[in-house]
């Protein structure tokens, strides 16, 4: 929709700034003031602490921050792969197999997040895949649960791509290996990416399984947050989830840098 | 009339089709679940022929090129290429040249990347990739652009670069979809010369051109099959076909001929010249396709440019009202309405409006002096 008078935009800016600004803005710049808040009872903080932020980047809550890294970019890992692998596949399989692909991919945000750490718990903890009790079946529950974003942006990013350039590239000569490692998938690079800043943004801030599954030496900073703020430690607890929300910012520079990187070596080849 | 060119092509034609099949089509049916988007297509394009599929849009003359190419796989029927059975053959094995109305250059690589990209799936020696990609680059005169991506380049030099890359494997059939589709009037000209050009520096490889203009169909091809409906219509050699059109479909669609009512007075077969036909009011000479019984209905068919301008009271012409004159630079297109039991429209291409009365003026059509090629009356048009 087009504004054209000076004072429509004006209004349309502030009706905006007017549901903006209590919903995300507010909540997001307490937290940086209780962060730093040595004693907060009145409306602004008595004192001021670094002491918060020293605590949240150290000892066991560090431990948490590298656990969480760690479980995002192996559960964004996962869930890419699987994700990339089930479009691709998918394209090329009869109507009904893609409709159950579809269906299936899109379970783990059908359902409750707790249904799915319950899920793991129970498939998990006997039998011949035993993962309950180790680090795996908190990765593993965050690659199901963020496997539905790789398989939905990777299937948006095919179905923008015409089939015509897989054609070409095979009656040129190239094996299917070879069409889908130099044609799909570099052309298929930005929805990957992005479907991998999804994934790890998503990883980072997963809470509702990890906390039914998580042993005890694989605690994610999720619930560690959830854990102190439990515990009436709320000054420290934000303290801890602005760490977490400047590592997941970095983890995401990260990834765009390198898509960046991969681009720029591919442009002067 | 040029009726020895025709003897011509039919035999070159005639003489290099059953040693040297480049491209064989037997019975080919595809279907996309219930619908059938291909029926029973038999096909044989010889090495060094240009082969057009000419037809509307639906009528499967893409689904025909997807089969060869090996992007479809052929519910029946076998495709063999010099001989060679390929009807289950993925298309990587098939060693064709494909060019799409597209282009589908790969975004992601220089314009260098992309012709060579056949030669590395091949593993030519990395330095004749070189003087290969040189080599296409030059036939299609984009020698200069090897550093460019694609995005950085031109609609028409795009599928220029796509020919190059086409090319390059150096294979013995040429597929080309719709190349000039994508292309405005001017680029389009210019490349056809491009391709007429090609096909005399390419005079071993078999073309299969699909095209649902016949302007092209008619300046690269030798044979044209023309398709409608998921089936081949006619197929002949491409004078031949626009002389004596054998069907109205394929008369209608191959130069957008008049198609007149017209009543067979004696029995005649294909050869026989002159045979007389009523057409409205008048008894004509008509050149008959086929076989036709005295009394029944057939059509005749006129070309635009083939029609005249005279009085309406003269006995050798059909009376007419004139509906609607465009100027198309060359020469006048006038629409007329004929009058008597049919009010079928027509279309006469004239040069010259000195001649030509006014809107809604009343007019004769003068039929040529030869005698007008007399198809079935078949159903549609």
């Amino acid at each position: 929709m087009l504004v054209w008078s000076r004072s429509g935009r004006a209004l349309v800016w502030a009706l905006f700034a007017l549901v903006f600004a209590p919903l995300v803005l507010a909540p997001l710049a307490i937290l940086g003031i209780a962060a730093f808040a040595g004693d907060w009872n009145s409306v602004l903080p008595a004192s001021w602490t670094s002491e918060n932020i020293r605590e949240a980047t150290a000892g066991t809550n560090y431990d948490s921050l590298v656990v969480s890294i760690e479980t995002a970019l192996g559960a964004s890992l996962i869930a890419i792969v699987v994700g990339t692998w089930a479009a691709i596949a998918a394209r090329g399989a009869p109507r009904f197999v893609r409709r159950l692909t579809d269906a299936v991919f899109h379970l783990p945000v059908a359902v409750p997040s707790v249904v799915v750490g319950l899920g793991m718990l129970v498939a998990f903890s006997d039998g011949p895949i035993l993962l309950n009790g180790t680090k795996w079946i908190v990765i593993a529950a965050h690659a199901v649960l963020v496997v539905t974003f790789a398989y939905s942006t990777v299937s948006a990013g095919l179905d923008r791509t015409d089939a015509a350039f897989a054609e070409v590239a095979a009656s040129l000569g190239a094996s299917p290996a070879r069409v889908l490692l130099r044609v799909r998938l570099p052309m298929l690079l930005p929805s990957i990416t992005a479907a991998a800043s999804l994934a790890i943004a998503l990883s980072m801030g997963e809470v509702g399984a990890t906390i039914m599954v998580y042993p005890a030496e694989w605690r994610t900073l999720p619930v560690s947050i959830f854990t102190l703020t439990d515990r009436g430690k709320v000054l420290l607890g934000s303290a801890v989830t602005v760490v977490l929300l400047v590592a997941t910012l970095v983890v995401l520079m990260v990834v765009g840098l390198l898509k960046g990187r991969v681009e720029e070596r591919r442009r002067r080849r | 009339m040029t009726a020895p060119a025709i003897e011509r092509t039919a035999s070159a034609v005639a003489s290099a089709a059953p040693t040297e099949s480049a491209i064989g089509i037997q019975d080919l049916t595809v279907r996309y679940g219930s619908v059938t988007a291909l029926e029973g297509l038999t096909l044989e394009v010889a090495r060094g022929e240009t082969v057009a599929l000419l037809g509307p849009s639906g009528s499967g003359k893409s689904t025909a090129l997807k089969a060869v190419a090996g992007f479809l796989r052929p519910a029946e029927g076998r495709i063999t290429l010099a001989g060679r059975d390929v009807t289950y053959e993925p298309p990587n094995k098939r060693g064709i040249g494909v060019v799409v109305q597209n282009y589908a250059l790969f975004p992601h690589m220089r314009v260098a990347d992309n012709v060579a990209f056949g030669l590395r799936a091949r593993r030519v020696p990395r330095a004749e990739v070189g003087r290969r990609v040189t080599e296409a680059l030059d036939m299609v005169g984009m020698a200069g652009y090897a550093r460019r991506y694609p995005r950085e380049l031109s609609g028409g030099q795009q599928q220029r670069v796509a020919i190059a890359r086409a090319l390059a494997i150096r294979p013995p059939v040429l597929l080309l979809d719709e190349p000039l589709s994508a292309l405005d009037a001017t680029l389009r000209a210019d490349l056809l010369g491009e391709l007429q050009r090609l096909r005399g520096e390419l005079p071993d490889v078999a073309i299969m051109y699909v095209t649902h203009d016949q302007t092209e169909a008619l300046a690269l091809a030798d044979r044209i099959a023309v398709m409608r409906d998921a089936r081949l219509v006619d197929l002949d050699a491409t004078d031949r076909l626009y002389r004596r059109p054998p069907s109205e479909f394929t008369a209608s669609f191959l130069g957008a001929a008049n198609l007149l009512d017209a009543r067979v007075l004696a029995d005649c077969t294909a050869g026989d010249d002159a045979v007389r036909v009523a057409v409205g009011g008048l008894t004509v000479a008509a050149d008959p396709t086929g076989a036709f019984a005295e009394g029944t209905r057939a059509l005749l068919v006129a070309r635009p440019h083939t029609l005249g301008v005279a009085e309406v009271d003269r006995a050798d012409t059909l009376p007419a009202r004139l509906v609607a004159t465009q100027w198309r630079g060359a020469d006048y297109r006038l629409t007329c309405v004929l009058e008597g039991d049919v009010e079928r429209e027509i279309r006469i291409d004239v040069t010259d409006l000195a001649a030509v009365p006014a809107l809604g003026e009343r007019l004769g059509v003068a039929l040529p002096a030869e005698p007008c090629v007399l198809v079935p009356a078949g159903a549609g048009g």
